[in-house]
């Protein structure tokens, strides 16, 4: 997820626009788009439900896009460093878009639906994404934009239960999977996946269709619609990296910590954008690193706030900060330096120009509950 | 008999004789969501009337709560920092941030009562 806002454009609306005025959500402009950020339950209360119960997310703005060609899986391991030929048919993997410098241009879903790839990218990322995916498999890929398909995602430990009344399948899914099902008549492609650390869904569907598909899903008993407040609470918790803030074209995904999206074969092969950095930073390290960060104390620290040494020295800056609802406290992640990245290591945070002690820590912050079988 | 008045920042500030307690408004809890904590000044300090006087957070964001007059803090709701939720619950009760020994009662001569802050409010929405 990305919150760029583009100037004074009108804003976007996505198929749900109309039903999260109905259902009383404070609206605001998010990549271009007028989103709930809350609804009348608040941040608080729609996250903690997410994690006791089930939460329905809109994220239809959210990039949705078909590789088609014989060639698609060797095409866009020129543009990712993951495995994508040895994605299994069926199944769903986190990757990231890197440049020529080792940066991250976007993260995203790729699912194997066998005669095509389906892509989810960030909706501040979409633009750039399809034109680069465009430019660069040009010849190669039939890159389409799904700009008819609306994105659900239905999360938290009844996310299963609720799905499974529409579409038994569901419930036996395995985590990062995907499948096309039919949704009372409707045809929709599910994947086992999502961004709260909970077990969960995200559901494609015709834009026609969405409306009704989320009026259904809310009318089951414990799902509550969820904001994108809560959202972003919920994936700082589970350790889990938002586009433009803690992963961007200046970090690269072994300082974010992300060399398991970099499949084994492309250590050996290379043979993506910035491999020589990426491969070079896998064997000698990297200077600094994404961390977790928990102040001992109640303030939050939020993104920018510098995190300095207990001697004040710099260290780094924290990318996403703010107050865990689970976590019951303040959490952040950020960048270190190599040497203080250890967990356990002191460190302090300059809130409003005062040293606050805190922690360096592993995430994720609140265990992750994925659907493993 | 004590006086009540608002700023346009949506802080309240209710004068007793030569005190004045500060808080935000109902309208202001509104708008921030869950407050989840609450940074006040030392006691002692001396705030100046439009700058900082506190910090409020919420899941999403702080904001800053602006003195509606200058004078010397003598007091801090103490009970924010364990149950920072107050100032949802009753944001003009129980949730007050600081009590003020107010310099200049004139100060408060710019401010909107409570009929002209609710106008104000309406005027927002």
């Amino acid at each position: 997820m990305s919150d760029t806002i583009g100037g004074d454009a009108p804003l976007l609306t996505t198929p749900l626009h109309a039903l999260h005025v109905e259902l009383g959500a404070k609206m605001v402009p998010f990549a271009g788009y007028d989103m709930p950020v809350q609804y009348p339950l608040g941040i608080l209360k729609e996250h903690l439900h997410t994690r006791t119960a089930a939460g329905l997310f809109d994220v239809s703005h959210m990039g949705q896009v078909r590789l088609t060609g014989p060639d698609a899986a060797a095409a866009l391991e020129t543009l990712v460093p993951g495995d994508i030929q040895g994605l299994a048919l069926g199944r769903t993997r986190y990757s990231l878009f890197t440049n020529e410098q080792g940066g991250v241009l976007d993260d995203l879903m790729i699912s194997n639906r066998g005669d095509h790839l389906f892509l989810v990218v960030n909706a501040a990322c979409k633009e750039a994404d399809i034109a680069h995916l465009r430019e660069r498999l040009a010849g190669r890929v039939e890159v389409e934009y799904l700009a008819d398909r609306a994105l659900l995602a239905l999360q938290g430990p009844r996310a299963a239960e609720v799905l499974a009344r529409f579409v038994p399948q569901a419930e036996t899914m395995k985590f990062m999977s995907i499948i096309e099902a039919d949704f009372r008549g409707v045809p929709v492609l599910i994947t086992r996946s999502g961004y709260t650390g909970e077990d969960g869904y995200e559901i494609s569907i015709p834009n026609l269709l969405a409306d009704t598909t989320a009026r259904l899903l809310l009318a089951e008993e414990g799902v509550e619609p969820i904001g994108l407040g809560a959202r972003d609470s919920l994936r700082l918790e589970a350790g889990l990296c938002l586009y433009g803030h803690d992963i961007d074209t200046t970090t690269t995904p072994v300082e974010a910590g992300l060399n398991w999206v970099i499949g084994k074969r492309r250590r050996a092969e290379g043979g993506f954008p910035g491999a020589d950095v990426i491969l070079g930073q896998l064997a000698n390290g990297t200077t600094r690193r994404r961390v977790g960060i928990r102040p001992d104390g109640k303030a939050p620290a939020r993104e920018h706030t510098q995190v300095t040494d207990p001697s004040g020295a710099p260290l780094g800056e924290v990318t996403s900060g703010g107050f865990g609802p689970s976590a019951n406290g303040p959490i952040a992640m950020g960048y270190v330096a190599t040497e203080a990245a250890a967990p356990g290591t002191p460190v302090h945070l300059m809130v409003r120009g005062k040293p606050m002690p805190a922690k360096v820590v592993e995430m994720p912050f609140v265990a992750q509950r994925y659907y493993r079988g | 008999m004590s006086t009540i008045k608002f700023t346009k920042d949506h802080e309240w500030i209710r004068i007793d004789g030569d005190v004045a307690t500060v808080g935000i408004s109902e309208y202001a809890q509104k708008q921030l969501g869950d407050v989840v904590f609450v940074e006040l000044p030392e006691v002692g300090r001396n705030v100046v009337a439009g700058k900082e006087a506190a910090v409020v957070e919420s899941v999403k964001a702080a904001s800053e709560v602006y003195a509606p007059a200058a004078g010397d803090v003598v007091e801090v709701n103490e009970a924010l920092a364990d149950d920072p939720a107050l100032v949802n619950r009753d944001p003009m009760g129980e949730g007050w941030f600081v009590k003020l020994r107010i310099e200049n009662l004139s100060d408060l001569d710019d401010l909107m009562d409570e009929a002209a802050y609710k106008e104000y409010c309406e005027g927002l929405n």
